[in-house]
């Protein structure tokens, strides 16, 4: 049986170090299977977060070997284990416990958003009718689990913390989402460019790097985003038209 | 020693799409409700439901409507179900998948751009609303973030570990949160249980951590009646390999599209043996199914589409037979398809993106070139808490339960797609009950005792370190996994059965004395020690029920009794806590059926 050296982060907000733990581990598996048998056999009392270990809840979280990834779809095999693997907790949220975040943020970001307001039913039975294309556009975005990794890598959170100021890649992905939407008909422009920041987004990529449910994050809903905030509010003919329908 | 009070009209336990719906539809009554979760919001087990949600749209097929749904989900459930809620249910769920559609869920469209419905085992036709083929993240999300609107209260990460009572009413329910162990003491005129499952009572099972029968154990400590435990679904195709994925769901939506199970001979063994109740709407050939799979309405349905319990001894059959896959599964292909269809690499990939990316990453395997490992693996509970079909009220005043851990719609074994639009009907009719219920009734009083009690019994873990003699609890909870799959799994016998309910008798005195390390911050150490209980719980039920219930049935088969008994076809066994203690259960029989259902039942054969 393979053997490997795990370097985990222990402790809390206070303080904290890594932990180093030996353990042998099984072909196929994943580096969530492995803290769970260090969790088993050796630390009952890590602290970790997990659900459908299938990639489609996004609760394992956690940066290995330096880089933000699901634990449940980090194989082994794709790891070197002639050196100790790290595994730390999620940088750019408070450490609760161990390998566990407080991401409540983004559960307080996403409240703030208008949320989905549809056109009047199309049909007399109270029905949509729309094309599989439109819907299409959307359903990247409704990919999401959020995980959090676009956030836990995105510079202005990691390194500037604007969280007061900036929603950051998810939220962004949540409002293109509801934006494209072929039914809705709010307009969420206005805050995009105020409360979401989106002007502080410098297109770096780093988020789509990182999503493991490959949404082409930057180019398909950040981009466009920022597209439509500059038309409603620098194009110069809407702001000529603006001035006269005061 | 301290606890925070929180005071709500209606509290939910659960946020998967029971718990949810059922918490906008009080909120839309006018109830102040309160949500507690085990998980993050929008984390729980409905997030793993792939296929569908089975609703009779009749937008793909017009011959479909509430009465062959509600037909097909009684001869699914081989009439053991409670028919007011197989009624109410077929009746429903239109209209609850329309409403999501309203809150923004994107279901994939037909040509005319309504909603695109697909097949899948043992309905009629083509019947399930899906996305691609995550459904359930599409639910859940559609929920969550149309809930967080709605002025609901949510709990995150609060475990509930007892129900608290005013006399016979419940009046509310304690518990502790994973951050920093605080406890939590929750009064509230109605409490809806929407918990999910108990899959975790198995070593191989598609259930999260999560599925520890933990409401199914409430009721039953508050004094609920509990209803067919000996029904356990065990879901024909989970990933056999790599063995750290045993047991991961590979959806039916898989052979809905044309994927068609095999043995390690090649054989299609799917075609070796047809139930006599669906011999006249199974395919005759392969080509006859296959033209059923791409829409032809005069073919009939090729066999891997029949039900769930049926596939899975098949495949086990197989395996048993020396027949199987090199990792103890059968061959299940879609990539034969790419002979039928245009571009079919790519259709494959879009009809089934999540299945595609999970065995690209999970098993290094391309479906678009080589055939799936599967095997059965622990997937649904059909029995559960006991509730009156209208309502869901359980046999506690105030006490509600919705979704997998009530029981009653899905008899002896449930149709795929029946369980999403199970959790949206009767999550709503439950959050409707619940907010009348305690507008109707007085704020309860919570009996300190009762709360001081709970507390201890929660800290007793942290009291027993040190002992020569104590052990972890995930050693306890290994054992108990090991013991429920080798002797109670999909195919049972008296004495394997006798020899479980002794063996969790022990396990049950080893779980009292486990011991936790560490202190109360986020301890997955001491909250697994904590759900042992449940788990024990609930699988005495299982076992005790399997063992009274001598007949094969559904997805309960007994090998010292294999066939169906006409007479264990007209009882449901009820199982509740004695005066003493002790599990009591008894066989009660299913009132008789209005002649208009019975018609229909005829009508449709």
């Amino acid at each position: 049986m393979p053997h490997a050296t795990f370097e985990i982060w222990r402790g809390d907000a206070e303080a904290g170090a890594f932990a180093s733990y030996e353990t042998e581990y099984d072909e196929g598996m994943v580096v969530l299977d492995v803290v769970h048998r260090i969790q088993a056999e050796q630390a009952n009392d890590l602290a970790v977060r997990w659900n459908c270990k299938a990639g489609k809840c996004g609760s394992c979280s956690a940066e290995v070997n330096g880089s933000p990834k699901l634990m449940c779809m980090t194989r082994m095999n794709t790891l070197p284990t002639d050196q100790a693997i790290t595994v730390e907790p999620m940088r750019s949220f408070p450490l609760v416990r161990d390998l566990v975040t407080d991401v409540s943020w983004n559960y307080d970001v996403k409240k703030c958003i208008q949320p989905f307001r549809p056109r009047p039913p199309d049909a007399e039975d109270g029905t949509w009718r729309f094309d599989q294309r439109d819907a299409d556009r959307v359903q990247e975005f409704r990919k999401c689990i959020e995980c959090f990794l676009c956030q836990d890598v995105c510079h202005v959170l990691r390194e500037h913390h604007l969280h007061e100021r900036f929603i950051g890649p998810r939220f962004f992905v949540h409002s293109a989402a509801l934006e494209m939407h072929p039914l809705d008909v709010e307009d969420r422009r206005g805050e995009l460019k105020e409360a979401g920041g989106i002007g502080y987004c410098n297109i770096t990529k780093c988020c789509t790097k990182v999503c493991p449910e490959h949404i082409t994050i930057t180019d398909n809903a950040i981009i466009p985003l920022k597209e439509r905030v500059v038309d409603r509010f620098y194009d110069p003919v809407r702001r000529l038209f603006r001035v006269f329908s005061k | 020693m301290s606890h925070h009070t929180h005071e709500h009209d209606v509290l939910v336990i659960g946020a998967g799409g029971a718990g949810l719906r059922a918490a906008i539809a009080a909120s839309a009554a006018g109830a102040r409700v309160g949500v507690v979760c085990k998980s993050l919001l929008g984390k729980a087990h409905t997030v793993m439901a792939e296929g569908g949600i089975a609703a009779s749209l009749a937008n793909v097929d017009e011959r479909d409507g509430w009465r062959v749904h509600f037909a097909d989900t009684m001869r699914g459930g081989q009439y053991l179900n409670n028919w007011r809620m197989a009624e109410l249910h077929a009746k429903e769920a239109p209209e609850r998948v329309r409403e999501l559609e309203a809150w923004g869920a994107l279901f994939d469209r037909t040509d005319d751009g309504r909603i695109l419905q697909r097949n899948f085992g043992g309905h009629a036709y083509p019947r399930l609303a899906h996305v691609g083929d995550r459904t359930g993240l599409e639910m859940i999300r559609t929920l969550q973030d149309h809930g967080v609107h709605q002025g609901i209260d949510v709990h995150m990460e609060v475990t509930i570990t007892r129900l608290l009572k005013d006399g016979e009413r419940v009046a509310g329910a304690f518990g502790y949160d994973r951050e920093l162990g605080r406890f939590h003491v929750f009064r509230a005129p109605a409490v809806i249980l929407a918990t999910g499952g108990i899959g975790r009572a198995f070593r191989i099972t598609s259930n999260s951590w999560e599925y520890t029968g933990d409401g199914h154990t409430l009721a039953y400590d508050a004094g609920a009646e509990l209803l067919d435990m000996e029904f356990v679904q065990f879901h024909p195709t989970g990933m056999v390999w790599p063995p750290s994925v045993r047991g991961i769901l590979v959806t039916e939506g898989v052979r809905g599209e044309g994927g068609v199970l095999r043995n390690s001979e090649g054989r299609r063994f799917m075609f070796d043996d047809i139930p006599p109740l669906y011999r006249d709407s199974t395919a005759g050939s392969e080509e006859e199914g296959w033209r059923y799979v791409r829409g032809d309405r005069e073919a009939r349905r090729p066999p891997e589409l029949l039900t769930r319990d049926h596939v899975a001894r098949m495949i086990l059959r197989e395996v048993r037979e020396g027949r199987g896959s090199p990792h103890g599964g059968a061959f299940l292909d879609i990539a034969w398809i790419k002979d039928r269809v245009e571009d079919g690499a790519e259709h494959i990939r879009r009809k089934l993106p999540s299945m595609y990316h999970q065995f690209k990453q999970l098993a290094d395997l391309d479906i678009t070139e080589e055939p799936m490992e599967v095997g059965p693996t622990t997937h649904y509970a059909m029995g559960g808490i006991r509730v009156d079909g209208d309502t869901q009220m359980t046999s506690v005043p105030g006490l509600l339960a919705a979704g997998e851990c009530a029981s009653g719609l899905h008899g002896a074994n449930r149709l795929g797609g029946n369980s999403l639009s199970d959790l949206l009907v009767f999550g709503a009719r439950a959050g409707e009950h619940a907010a009348s219920f305690a507008a109707e009734h007085g704020a309860p009083g919570v009996d300190e005792r009762a709360v001081e009690e709970a507390k201890r019994t929660a800290l007793e873990p942290f009291e027993r370190t040190g002992g020569d003699d104590d052990e972890g609890p995930y050693v306890v909870q290994y054992a108990l996994q090991d013991l429920m799959q080798d002797r109670v799994g999909i195919i049972r016998r008296a004495a394997d059965l006798e020899e479980a309910i002794g063996r969790v008798a022990e396990l049950r005195d080893r779980a009292a004395r486990t011991a936790v390390r560490g202190n109360r911050e986020y301890n997955p150490g001491w909250h697994t020690a904590l759900d042992l209980h449940n788990l024990l719980t609930v699988s005495e039920m299982i076992a005790r029920s399997a063992l009274a219930r001598p007949e094969s049935r559904g997805a309960h088969t007994r090998d010292d009794h294999p066939g169906k008994d006409a007479e264990w076809g007209k009882v449901n066994l009820v199982i509740r806590k004695a005066g003493d203690g002790s599990m009591e259960i008894r066989r009660e029989a299913i009132p008789p059926m209005p002649g208009e259902l019975e018609a229909i039942i005829e009508e449709q054969g």
